[in-house]
């Protein structure tokens, strides 16, 4: 084989990795367990990237590690039950408009509170620590605590139930495959959430400068963008979609807790390794993965569930150590 | 109006310091307006650390950076650029991820390309029309160069900063750097360029400024230096003979 080809066969072959473990799962699998855990996994994939897209960003821009990403998941999703709970006549009425529009008011809730309380927290914490790892990592730490106890001041310590709109409750049969409505229904979310995304960074001159900016954040510098107010921007961005991400899983898992972006935490940082540091793409890619993966081994080897993900960052790492989709070389 | 040859950029007591190594030690020189200014020395001279401190990626301790008639030593690398200073740092600064367009695109002052500014440019580096929808990462090392001094004359710039463009280039590729500066010299562009190679230092500079650890030991014109070798040899060493 040529070198050219060699080349050209490393470069793709990160991208035919989701097919080969979807088709790989369905002898094993057989149909129509496999044609539903396929959903669930995509469905689960797509959330964690909402949450885990802008945790990259944020990293791959400006070397932030930020541990308290998971507490904009519990704002969001308690948000959401401060503005569902008023709602419930829009939510039980047997109107797919009504029960939409609840969740489209509390949607935009959820990303406006999580966005909001992610400026305040850049302008007040994150900023005081820019280049210094060790106390990123043990300041943001600190504030996840924090928020989570204000949460639990605010909204009292039990978990809150986050039930399902009417209309998106049961199931859609495909053949013999039951599919969970409401997953198809996050699914369409989380894929419009990635298409806008991805147009967002490839059409417009921010998206450019954005994804510039994680490449080398100096030389964009150079070229005259102010990469702290980028920043800004992204951060703000990033955190308002940890609060749509963490509103979609409460009302996927039906309840909300304090811990609930506790649970994603571990998932969503092997998604960021897998994915590579600072791509998004590589983000979109590492989550489905993980998505599937959870699905797949859970259902073949319940035991396993646990281990999986981080057999399969193990195993990613081994074949590409920068991750899939490495970006920044400056980290 | 301002007039040719009065000093675009001055440079006055400069000391930068790298974590807690002090590496400029006072550097004073000037920049002419209109003229190709050659920064010399032997590696380590500071050379690199000077053109880091003009564009405020490295903050000068002391001393003063002033560019037409303005202090620029305590301002952010952004606010530097949009006065109209272009960099070209010695590892390019090429986003790789990103296409020949979109690198390009990065540097226009508007939403697009001005298309006499483009078709300058790619007059210049022709090579560029035709990765133009590529990565850029995917370019040879003479192909980013290209595109990185393309970058930096996409727009008109009051002054390019510009670090050892013929680095591990090619004598062909070096040739057509050559060019594309000497067209940049007639257009009578103020430059301050930061060169190994003394044959490109002879060919494209007016006036020199010398470095030796982290000091100016040399100022004067081109020409002059170019024709004494023993001065030549004194300030630079063999190193700068080797490339005679």
């Amino acid at each position: 084989m040529s070198r050219d080809r060699l080349k050209q066969l490393q470069r793709w072959a990160p991208y035919a990795l989701t097919p080969l473990v979807v088709i790989a799962a369905l002898p094993a699998i057989g149909l129509g367990p496999w044609v539903t855990l396929t959903v669930a996994g995509l469905t689960m994939g797509i959330m964690l990237f909402m949450v885990a897209s802008g945790l990259t960003l944020i990293f791959g821009l400006m070397d932030v590690l930020n541990f308290a990403h998971a507490a904009f998941v519990a704002v969001g999703a308690y948000v959401a039950v401060s503005v569902l709970q008023p709602l419930a006549g829009w939510t039980n009425e047997m109107s797919l408009t009504l029960n939409l529009a609840a969740l489209l008011v509390a949607l935009i809730s959820a990303a406006v509170a999580s966005g909001a309380l992610g400026f305040v927290f850049e302008r007040v914490i994150i900023r005081q620590v820019y280049g210094a790892p060790l106390r990123q990592i043990l300041i943001t730490i600190g504030a996840l605590t924090v928020i989570e106890q204000l949460i639990i001041v605010v909204w009292g310590p039990q978990a809150i139930p986050l039930p399902k709109p009417a209309m998106l409750r049961g199931s859609v049969f495909i053949g013999s495959s039951s599919i969970e409505t409401y997953r198809l229904f996050a699914l369409c979310v989380g894929l419009a959430v990635a298409a806008a995304m991805h147009l967002f960074l490839t059409r417009t001159r921010l998206g450019l400068v954005v994804r510039a900016g994680v490449e080398d954040r100096e030389m964009i510098q150079s070229l005259g963008y102010n990469i702290r107010r980028v920043f800004i921007g992204v951060f703000m961005a990033g955190t308002a979609l940890a609060g749509m991400g963490g509103m979609m899983w409460g009302q996927y898992q039906a309840v909300v807790s304090s811990q609930i972006g506790d649970s994603m935490t571990i998932l969503v940082f092997i998604i960021l390794i897998i994915g590579g540091l600072g791509s998004v793409g590589g983000c979109f890619i590492g989550a489905i993965l993980v998505g599937l993966t959870s699905n797949y081994v859970g259902f073949l080897a319940p035991k396993m569930a646990l281990g999986s993900n981080i057999l399969l960052m193990a195993l990613i790492l081994l074949w590409q150590p920068r991750g899939l989709f490495p970006i920044a070389e400056q980290h | 109006m301002t007039d040719a040859g009065e000093a675009l950029l001055r440079l006055e007591g400069v000391y930068t310091n790298i974590g807690r190594y002090r590496i400029l030690h006072g550097v004073d020189f000037a920049a002419r307006r209109g003229r190709v200014t050659m920064l010399l020395g032997r590696n380590g001279a500071g050379k690199t650390t000077t053109l880091r401190t003009i564009m405020g990626l490295w903050k000068a301790r002391l001393g003063k950076v002033i560019f037409d008639g303005q202090s620029i030593a305590a301002k952010e690398t952004p606010h530097i650029a949009r006065l109209g200073i272009a960099y070209v740092p010695e590892n390019m600064g090429i986003f790789g991820k990103l296409t020949v367009r979109e690198n390009m695109l990065l540097a226009t002052e508007r939403r697009g390309f001005v298309q006499q500014h483009l078709d300058r440019v790619l007059e210049s580096f022709p090579a560029l029309k035709v990765k133009w929808e590529s990565p850029a990462g995917s370019l040879s090392g003479g192909q980013k160069q290209m595109l990185a001094i393309g970058r930096a004359i996409i727009e008109q710039r009051r002054l390019l900063l510009i670090d050892e463009p013929t680095k591990g280039l090619s004598p062909a590729m070096v040739d057509q750097l050559v060019a594309a500066l000497l067209r940049l010299k007639r257009e009578h562009t103020t430059v301050l360029l930061v060169e190994q190679n003394f044959r490109v230092a002879e060919a494209v500079g007016d006036d020199v400024a010398v470095m030796d650890e982290g000091r100016i030991i040399h100022t004067g014109d081109m020409a002059a230096l170019s024709t004494n070798h023993a001065l030549q040899h004194r300030l630079l060493g063999l190193s700068m003979a080797d490339s005679l």
